[in-house]
């Protein structure tokens, strides 16, 4: 226990060293970018490894990235404190979504349906407000004026960005592990397997998956808000949408939702993995990473979908045992 | 403020029977969604995509290679059909026995194929088929022909989907198979066969209907998210299967897309079905039509 | 006609059937009784190819159908009435009887094949437009037995046809399968109600544990003690 307490602290310490030992610019880049979506990835991935799969985070990122920025540019309100209130507008419209679908036993199909329109719509509302968003444009954050970047967090340097990136995303694996530790852990693990039986057993299921669902939209706005920050430049189909969602599932698939560094894993293969395909076709051929990385993702899906850590821990674990999906192919009286 | 009112009053009616016209279209795409849903009891979230790229088929037969429209019309459907066969020939049929999950999220990955394929090969301008139908004039309302001839299309697939659910042995087992599966062979039925004809025609609904909106809208790659969700949302509400739940919610939806739309933007109109959905929710959570099972 | 040569079957790793075999001649009328449990189901289920044997051979008029594909087994001529009738509840009575037509052999013969069901079951054709699950369960017998007979089968399996029926409704199903024998037709049948079906078959065999323990004609097995004390309560 206190090897593998040791263990953190070191990597921490190398993670904290990092830009100060490798300063090139593109490198850094490419790492707060990877921190930044481990970041939403992991949030993610608190809901979905209880078998609640939101299509809907693009919303809730949208959302992040939108009014901090809308606040900051109209209202001229800090993103310190933009920041919190855009977290709290996709709080509450996560928990207006999720509390009637929660209560109703809305799952599976049902819900990843409903959430899934709801990043549609969210993208339909930045794109209606093209008065005050620039619409499919993009839209950027007004400079600060020179001297005012701490108020209006915005940084030059990537070196700040950079340690920005690793505290949130440090934050988020503690509030993974939190989670994971705690007995609303127990109590989603149940409802999972089955509703009624926890609901038996004295558990609120309502409450309990509101629960995760909130913070795990919090997180996941804070991704949005942090993601814009760094950018200075978004648009509805990069931070929002049906794309962003899925782009979140897949990340957290192919890493693996089980284990806290899943998300992470996941994060740095699809980035590098996009960055790689965008390099090798060029801005000529647009889409083509995309379109790559599309193939990619359903061939893991099928052949693949425990994740790579998934898959690599249960081979080390169990060398000899086959993963449980085989042994269900087996009973084909299991579909309705 | 009388003749304010009279004005109004004719949009509102305009508004309404637009809406009517509009859920023609829906209901066929809503019906191509429950019919894969209610055999194969998966749910392709590309399948606006699939509507995508029949509208760029449509586009290249009628603009790149001049054929009429009547022409291109049954090839794109037959294209869109084979689109959807392949789809789950590929895709779907290696994931059966996988969590349903996994099913649904590879579709998304289908999705992010069709739209990155579609910008790769056609590029992200928006292009359109470049006929205007004339517009037909009642009184002080205008509508549209590509709007009625898009609503009749809409009915007369949908009456051709029942027929051949009602007439044919295929299609009797197709209505049987979601009701018991695991009897199917004891009548002699191949599943595999009725998940890839079901397929093909759930494709080939998709490809009907990439034929009437090519006519309203413009295509670009991105198309299909405009009206995907709604799609979703008319499916869940009507209940994932229901065939006259779905038919019924998208005229719902589609009366508020249109009266929404007639006080502000389009998109809007979305906002608030999407309002509306969730409000049905609390309503009635087991859906429009729910039968208790 | 149908020949089974030591099936060893089962389900993943549970073992249901241990070296059975049994055979069924064209025109006769075979009886597999035995307690719940024995393997009955599973016995059908193997013939007619929703599940595969571990081993052994199946031979219907000579030709091994242990490979063949479920849905293929139809048009060798075995029609399979399964266990709880499984009707499909929310199609009509003439939809269901249409699904039983399903294979390309029968559909050319439909109309006809028809005719045939709705003379042996004249219910049938006045609740021809209602929902199947809506009928009380000695029609829904029938209905079910329709809908095997539409695919003109020369061997008809019957599992528990009696179950969940009421004696009076039980009476008239197995005056049924009587009729059915009378047409020509091969039938196995697998009950519990071993009274009653040892009346309407030529022969029998006791299945117990997944292995056959008895077997000879109707005769003989009523008269045996075993049966006599373990099944028929004398």
């Amino acid at each position: 226990m206190n090897r593998q307490l040791a263990g953190w602290i070191i990597a921490l310490i190398v993670l904290v060293a990092v830009p100060f030992v490798h300063r090139d610019p593109y490198h850094l880049h490419i790492l707060v970018l990877i921190l930044i979506w481990s970041f939403a990835y992991t949030s993610w991935s608190i809901m979905g490894r209880f078998g609640l799969v939101s299509l809907g985070h693009g919303g809730f990122m949208g959302i992040g990235a939108y009014v901090t920025a809308l606040l900051w540019n109209h209202l001229g309100i800090t993103p310190w404190i933009g920041i919190p209130l855009s977290m709290a507008t996709a709080g509450v419209l996560a928990l207006i979504v999720a509390y009637p679908c929660f209560r109703f036993r809305i799952t599976g199909h049902y819900f990843v349906l409903v959430t899934l329109a709801l990043s549609g719509i969210v993208l339909q509302v930045i794109t209606a407000t093209r008065d005050y968003t620039g619409g499919s444009l993009g839209y950027t954050p007004q400079r600060a004026p020179s001297g005012k970047g701490l108020i209006a967090l915005q940084f030059d340097d990537k070196t700040t960005w950079y340690l920005i990136a690793l505290t949130v995303w440090v934050v988020g694996l503690a509030v993974w592990r939190a989670i994971d530790r705690s007995m609303s852990r127990h109590a989603m693990e149940a409802i999972s397997e089955d509703e009624d039986a926890a609901a038996a057993a004295g558990v609120n299921v309502t409450a309990e998956k509101l629960k995760i669902t909130l913070i795990s939209a919090l997180m996941t706005a804070l991704a949005g808000a942090l993601y814009c920050q760094y950018q200075m430049f978004i648009s509805p189909d990069t931070v929002s949408g049906i794309a962003v969602s899925l782009q979140m599932v897949f990340a957290a698939i192919v890493g693996g939702v089980y284990v806290a560094l899943g998300p992470t894993v996941g994060a740095i293969i699809t980035i590098l993995l996009a960055e790689v395909l965008r390099i090798s076709f060029g801005t000529k051929a647009v889409g083509w990473d995309n379109l790559v990385y599309g193939v990619l993702l359903v061939l893991f899906i099928i052949f693949l979908p425990k994740g790579i850590l998934g898959s690599v821990i249960d081979l080390v674990k169990s060398p000899r045992k086959p993963p449980r999906g085989h042994e269900q192919q087996t009973v084909p009286i299991a579909r309705r | 403020m009388q003749s304010f009112l009279d004005i109004f009053d004719i949009y509102l009616l305009e508004a309404v029977i637009n809406g009517i016209l509009l859920g023609g279209v829906l209901a066929l795409l809503a019906l191509g969604l429950n019919l894969i849903f209610g055999v194969i009891d998966v749910t392709w979230i590309c399948y606006a995509e699939l509507v995508m790229i029949g509208m760029y088929g449509m586009y290249y037969l009628v603009q790149v290679y001049h054929l009429p429209y009547w022409a291109a019309a049954p090839l794109v459907i037959l294209l869109v059909a084979l689109l959807g066969a392949a789809l789950h020939y590929l895709v779907i049929a290696p994931l059966l026995t996988a969590p349903p999950i996994n099913q649904l999220l590879a579709t998304g990955g289908v999705l992010f194929i069709l739209q990155s394929f579609a910008t790769v090969a056609f590029g992200i301008d928006f292009r359109n088929l470049g006929i205007r139908l004339p517009v037909l004039a009642l009184g002080e309302m205008n509508f549209s022909y590509a709007r009625l001839l898009s609503f009749v299309a809409a009915l007369l697939g949908m009456i051709g989907v029942y027929l051949f659910l009602t007439r044919t042995f295929t299609g009797t087992a197709i209505r049987a198979i979601a009701q018991d599966r695991q009897i199917m062979p004891l009548m002699g039925v191949d599943t595999k066969r009725i998940y890839l004809i079901t397929s093909a025609v759930g494709g080939g609904l998709a490809g009907l209907a990439a034929c009437l909106l090519v006519l309203q809208y413009d295509v670009h790659p991105f198309v299909g998210l405009s009206f995907g969700p709604i799609t979703f949302l008319i499916c869940v509400l009507g209940g994932l299967g229901n065939f006259i739940g779905g038919f019924i919610a998208a005229f719902v939806f589609a009366e508020i897309i249109s009266l929404g739309g007639l006080f502000s933007d389009l998109e809007w109109g979305y906002v608030l079905a999407f309002a509306f959905f969730i409000v049905m929710m609390f309503i009635r959570p087991a859906g429009l039509l729910a039968r208790r099972s | 006609m149908l020949e089974l040569k030591s099936i060893d079957a089962g389900y993943g790793s549970f073992q249901a059937l241990f070296d059975v075999s049994l055979d069924v001649k064209a025109g006769e009328a075979v009886g597999v009784i035995g307690p719940n449990g024995a393997g009955k189901t599973t016995l059908m289920r193997v013939i007619s190819g929703l599940i595969r044997p571990i081993k052994g051979r199946i031979a219907m008029e000579g030709t091994d159908v242990a490979a063949t594909p479920a849905h293929r087994i139809v048009s060798l001529g075995i029609a399979h009435v399964p266990e709880n009738r499984r009707l499909f509840p929310r199609l009509t009575v003439a939809d269901n009887l249409k699904m039983g037509a399903y294979m390309p052999g029968a559909r050319a013969k439909y109309a006809e094949r028809l005719d045939f069901v709705f003379d042996l079951f004249p219910r049938m054709k006045e609740r021809r437009n209602q929902m199947a699950g809506t009928m009380s369960g000695g029609e829904q017998q029938m209905c079910a037995i329709g809908r095997a007979l539409m695919s003109n089968p020369k061997l008809l399996l019957l599992d528990e046809p009696s179950a969940g029926l009421a004696p009076v409704v039980v009476q008239q199903v197995f005056e049924l399968v009587k009729r059915i024998r009378a047409s020509g037709l091969t039938v196995l049948i697998v009950e519990q109600n071993v009274q009653q079906v040892l009346r309407v078959v030529d022969r029998a065999y006791l299945l117990e544990a997944g292995s056959i323990r008895a077997a000879g004609t109707a005769e003989e097995l009523a008269a045996s003690d075993t049966i006599r004390q373990a099944y028929l309560g004398v």
